[in-house]
């Protein structure tokens, strides 16, 4: 039961998200109250688990997901992941209450809490993650929904700019941590979290322990912000302050911290933990908190001071040891609370005086006393000051940095030094954050008049800091269980003894902490001066901005890298890539032949047909023919391209192919007739005066030459393939029982019109469906059709024509046209009836004899197209409606409606059902459904090919406006040019 | 026999792309009509060249492979032909369009430069 609650955390911020996400964009107050539910509930749901959780159980819920894989969809509760999942949906909360009065009611405010609650939802399914891809899933939800979230004022150059770059590295780090998990799976041998928080030893003796400690603390230390990932983090600050109070201090920046603490049983210990995790740490810590003492704007400031205090928390996370541990889940816990507080507080002074800038703000203490004394409290808790949080968890970590087993005697020094060189650089930040802000003279000339906020805005920031207040004060009693439970659940039974009571006497800690702090005053004292003139960047780090590095970078990769590649690589021009297509193919294909040989022995081949010898020689000539006059003398090619294909529909009848011949024939005629309509709009091109004065130059000849060679080539290696096939041994193939079961089950006689109708009747349906929207995309293209400026003229025969009528006295305007072929012309008109009897009749014999839909279709084309060239396109429209998307429509709908009849029968999709029916006059017909079916065929081939030859022909008929024109030369194809 | 056709889909081949390489686009609409006369011979050849073999059954009778045709490459070569058309359909009215876009009937839509 509370196993099956789990789901529900993760589950409802989800739910939650989509549905503010369906909240009309004004809808402020609804989306409030939907947030605010939402998080409380997620908040209240955890306390639920609190009883089994805190006695060191281990909630756990699988749902199978990929099992064959051995990945389920874990969900794992223990302590340590309640501890953060507690901070999530707490401050969330706390976050959204706080928006409510933030964000502006021009806002689209729905939005923000639907990225929000999608965003707490990620982090909670990370920290509950039971299994590492699962894991690894979610943290890249997690980058995904903080870039969306930082990048919400989208209309701001920063908020975008700054969500791309948080989104690169984060989302970088997370394509490492990714092969990260899959190594750790592949050494574990399970992805199961438990499996691996169980086997330490075996992942740190492996030989890939290095890759994969690398590949997952490059996940951990760009999403924590560590040096050198650390950028993107101030970049991060155009988001609205209530996200970056929520992703800076409990969420997005901690999934880093968190990862590796959780993984710190089994990963850490090694020399090269120490080293990576804790050199990261340590330069993080010096320099976050050295380059935030000179930032003018308040976030900025609290940026690198949180930069800084990761870095603090992943070098205690480095030094190895079990308290350090401790220390490190500690000042996690702390630094959520009072980092959020001073972001909510910066928020606030933003909201109420319209800027950050701490060299513009001064003296608000007198009039927001309320908001100035708990931004006091929170900075003194950052800083380290006594009887608050921050001061017990720095603490530890003087004593920690003093007591570390480090491998270098030198470091004993190093690290106490810098420990407190960067605790008196936070203290100096602290101060010139609340110095800066509240205290000092009245400020003059600020966008708006500073006061108090609504009590409701100030509210969360109250709560927070009285937990910094009540956890400094009684720390055993307040946070003691939750801490407690949380290491447990990381450390086990090696969890290590410590106290948690302010006072351990006069000690080394103490008197670190009490330097640091004077030293800080000194230092902030010190810098007045330099602070006060207003510099912009920090002395000596000025110029060293991983900012510009990465933009530098980023256009190198995304831009310079990427042309240049496709310079040297790529090409837009189709010639240099068909050429590529076929010389791959035509090395693919011989690789084979040189390695495999040309296989079984071969028959002897049987004698050559004198008649189709005879017609080939005309074929092959033709085929030549047609390429090599395609440039200049196009009407010529295509009546070889003609001839080419009449011989190959001879062929299909010499090998006893009728079907094949049949359609041929008319695809033959109707694809002639669609290029004679298209010939009329391409330009006129003349051989060109240099090629009778030398022929083209030395680089076409060169082209040329190569291109011949590929076609030579590929024609050889076609013949080559092609005879090597035919003569070897027929295979036994399905065609067999086509030819067996087509009368017994199809009900016909032509096999292959009852492999089209029938047995394969699904693929000719789906080819149908092709040819339909081949016919719609033609049509919906020549619509808007415009032709090139040098085609709109009206043919040079046609004006001859219509001059010879005007100057006739007794002639119309088209009558030479219509005289034109006048005796052919009746006698088409006369062929009508007969070429459609002879299309009807096709496709009523097709089930037993040559026909069928596809053939009965084009032949009722041709006798349409007759008609619009005997009368022209006018005539034919006055006296005969023909509506081919109409044809079409029904075809589809035919074919498809006998296909779904089969079911009422209940039968499967395009099952047939055939008898013979005695009709009168013409005998025994076939009525098989698939009859039906053919006609569908036959209506929708009938339909697409006279639109497609229909739209063509109305071109010539529209009155055109040309396209614009082109630029001088261009329109005339020059010779020697390819 | 077999010769003959490997020579007939050899040469209708090797034209077929000595014409896609061509620059202009009718070069290239013959040349991919070519192209498919070889490919749907080469199909066809697939199920052996039979002359005098019975394409259709007798009725209320089963076939077999030994006296009749093979229906099988009939069939994909009866729908290849179909979908060829459509696709010449469709590639010259995309090259009508390109040509009265750009102004030139080259196949890059732009003159080369030289």
């Amino acid at each position: 039961m509370l196993d099956d609650l789990l789901l529900a955390a993760i589950g409802i911020p989800f739910a939650g998200a989509v549905a503010a996400g369906l909240l009309p964009t004004k809808a402020r107050n609804a989306a409030v109250w939907l947030a605010s539910g939402v998080t409380l509930a997620c908040f209240l749901l955890l306390w639920v688990f609190y009883q089994t959780v805190s006695g060191g159980g281990v909630l756990r819920h699988e749902l199978a997901w990929m099992p064959s894989l051995g990945l389920n969809f874990v969900v794992r509760l223990d302590g340590f992941a309640w501890a953060f999942a507690a901070l999530v949906s707490g401050i969330g909360f706390l976050v959204v209450l706080y928006a409510r009065y933030y964000m502006s009611s021009e806002d689209p405010v729905p939005r923000f809490f639907a990225f929000l609650l999608a965003f707490m939802g990620s982090m909670t399914g990370l920290v509950l993650s039971g299994n590492l891809i699962q894991l690894a899933f979610f943290w890249e939800l997690t980058s995904l929904f903080s870039f969306l979230l930082i990048g919400y004022w989208h209309h701001t150059g920063a908020a975008r700019e700054g969500a791309r770059m948080a989104l690169t590295i984060t989302a970088t780090g997370g394509l490492a941590l990714f092969a990260g998990m899959l190594l750790l799976g592949h050494i574990v041998g399970s992805y199961d979290l438990d499996v691996v928080l169980a086997s330490g030893d075996r992942i740190r003796e492996h030989a890939l322990y290095l890759p994969a400690l690398i590949l997952v603390l490059l996940g951990c230390l760009t999403k924590s912000a560590q040096f050198p990932f650390h950028f993107w983090l101030p970049h991060a600050m155009a988001a609205p302050t209530p996200v970056s109070a929520y992703l800076h201090s409990a969420t997005l920046v901690k999934a880093g911290i968190f990862l590796m603490a959780r993984l710190w049983p089994v990963m850490a210990g090694t020399d090269a933990w120490f080293w990576i995790v804790g050199t990261a740490g340590l330069i993080t810590l010096i320099l976050g908190a050295y380059v935030a003492i000179f930032q003018h704007d308040l976030k900025g400031l609290l940026a690198y001071s949180t930069i800084s205090h990761l870095g603090l928390i992943t070098l205690l996370l480095g030094l190895n040891s079990d308290l350090a541990l401790v220390a490190a889940i500690f000042h996690t816990l702390n630094h959520a609370t009072f980092k959020a507080s001073l972001f909510m507080a910066a928020g606030i002074i933003d909201h109420e005086t319209g800027t950050r800038d701490i060299r513009r703000l001064s003296g608000l203490n007198r009039s927001m006393p309320f908001t100035a004394r708990l931004a006091v409290v929170a900075a003194a808790a950052m800083a380290g000051v006594p009887l608050l949080n921050g001061f017990l968890s720095k603490e530890m970590f003087f004593a920690e940095a003093l007591d570390a087993s480090v491998p270098l005697p030198s470091m004993h020094i190093l690290l106490p030094a810098a420990a407190m060189l960067a605790s008196a650089f936070s203290v100096a930040y602290s101060l010139r954050f609340i110095h800066g802000a509240f205290f000092g003279p009245d400020p003059t000339d600020l966008p708006r008049k500073p006061h108090e906020p609504p009590g409701f805005m100030r509210f969360p920031v109250e709560i927070l800091v009285l937990i910094c207040i009540m956890v400094g004060l009684l720390p055993a009693a307040t946070i003691g269980p939750y801490l407690d439970m949380a290491v447990r659940a990381v450390l086990g039974g090696a969890t290590p003894a410590y106290s948690l009571a302010i006072w351990h006497g006069i000690n080394q800690p103490l008197l670190l902490s009490l330097m640091a702090l004077a030293v800080g005053v000194a230092i902030y004292l010190a810098l007045q001066k330099h602070l006060l003139a207003g510099i912009e960047g920090p002395p000596l780090l000025r110029d060293l901005k991983g900012q510009r590095i990465f933009e530098r970078t980023m256009v190198f990769v995304s831009w310079r890298l990427a042309r240049t590649l496709e310079r040297l690589l790529g090409t837009r021009r189709l010639q240099s890539q068909l050429r590529l297509l076929v010389g791959v193919s035509l090395v693919a294909a011989i690789c084979p032949l040189i390695l495999r040989g040309i296989g079984p022995s071969l028959p002897k081949p049987t004698a050559v047909d004198i008649p189709l010898l005879l017609a080939w020689a005309v074929g092959i000539t033709c085929a030549i023919g047609a390429a090599w006059q395609a440039k200049f003398h196009r009407l010529a090619s295509l009546i070889l391209l003609g001839g080419a294909g009449l011989v190959t529909c001879i062929t299909f009848v010499w090998f006893s192919s009728p079907d094949l011949a049949l359609t041929q024939l008319l695809v033959e005629v109707v694809t002639t007739v669609l290029l004679l309509l298209g010939l009329r709009w391409l330009p006129k091109r003349l051989v060109d005066a240099r090629l009778d004065a030398g022929g083209p130059g030395i680089a076409p000849r060169v082209r040329r030459l190569r291109d011949l060679i590929l076609a030579v080539g590929a024609g050889c290696g076609l013949s080559a393939l092609a005879y090597a096939v035919m003569m070897r041994p027929f295979p036994d193939s399905i065609s067999r029982h086509f030819l067996e079961r087509a009368y017994s089950e199809g009900g016909g006689t032509n096999v292959v019109n009852v492999i089209l109708v029938d047995f394969r009747g699904f693929d000719t349906m789906g080819e149908i469906t092709v040819v339909a929207a081949v016919a719609l995309t033609v049509y919906a293209l020549l619509r808007r059709f415009r032709p090139a400026r040098d085609s709109v003229e009206v043919p040079e025969q046609q004006r001859d024509q219509s001059s010879f009528d005007d100057a006739q006295p007794n002639r119309q305007v088209g009558d030479t046209v219509a005289d034109w072929l006048l005796v052919p012309g009746t006698i088409m008109r006369l062929l009508f009836p007969v070429i459609g009897v002879v299309a009807v009749y096709l496709l009523l014999r097709g089930h037993d004899l040559p026909g069928g839909g596809f053939v009965a279709g084009l032949t009722m084309s041709v006798a349409i197209i007759l008609q619009y060239m005997a009368g022209g396109a006018r005539w034919v429209e006055d006296h005969l409606r023909i509506h081919p998307l109409r044809w079409m429509g029904v075809g589809l709908l035919l074919s498809g409606g006998t296909g779904a009849a089969a079911w009422a029968f209940g039968q499967p999709f395009l099952t047939s059902y055939f008898a013979y029916t005695e009709l009168p006059v013409l005998g025994s017909v076939p009525t098989a459904s698939a009859l039906l079916f053919d006609l569908g065929v036959f209506a929708l081939v009938f339909g697409a090919t006279v639109l497609i030859l229909i739209a063509l022909a109305h071109q010539s008929v529209r009155s055109h406006r040309a396209a614009p024109p082109p630029s001088p030369g261009r329109a005339m194809g020059l010779a020697g040019e390819d | 026999m077999e010769i003959l056709i490997a020579l007939a889909v050899g040469v209708l081949g090797g034209s077929g792309v000595w014409l896609l390489l061509r620059p202009r686009t009718f070069q290239v609409i013959v040349g991919l009509s070519l192209l498919s006369y070889a490919v749907n011979l080469f199909i066809f050849s697939m199920g052996r060249l039979r002359t005098g073999a019975a394409p259709i059954l007798e009725k209320g009778g089963t076939g077999s492979l030994a006296v009749f045709d093979d229906p099988l490459p009939q069939a994909l070569v009866l729908t290849a032909i179909v979908i060829g058309f459509a696709t010449t359909a469709l590639f010259l009215v995309v090259m009508l369009a390109s040509r009265g876009l750009t102004g030139t009937d080259h196949v890059d839509g732009r003159e080369r430069d030289r």
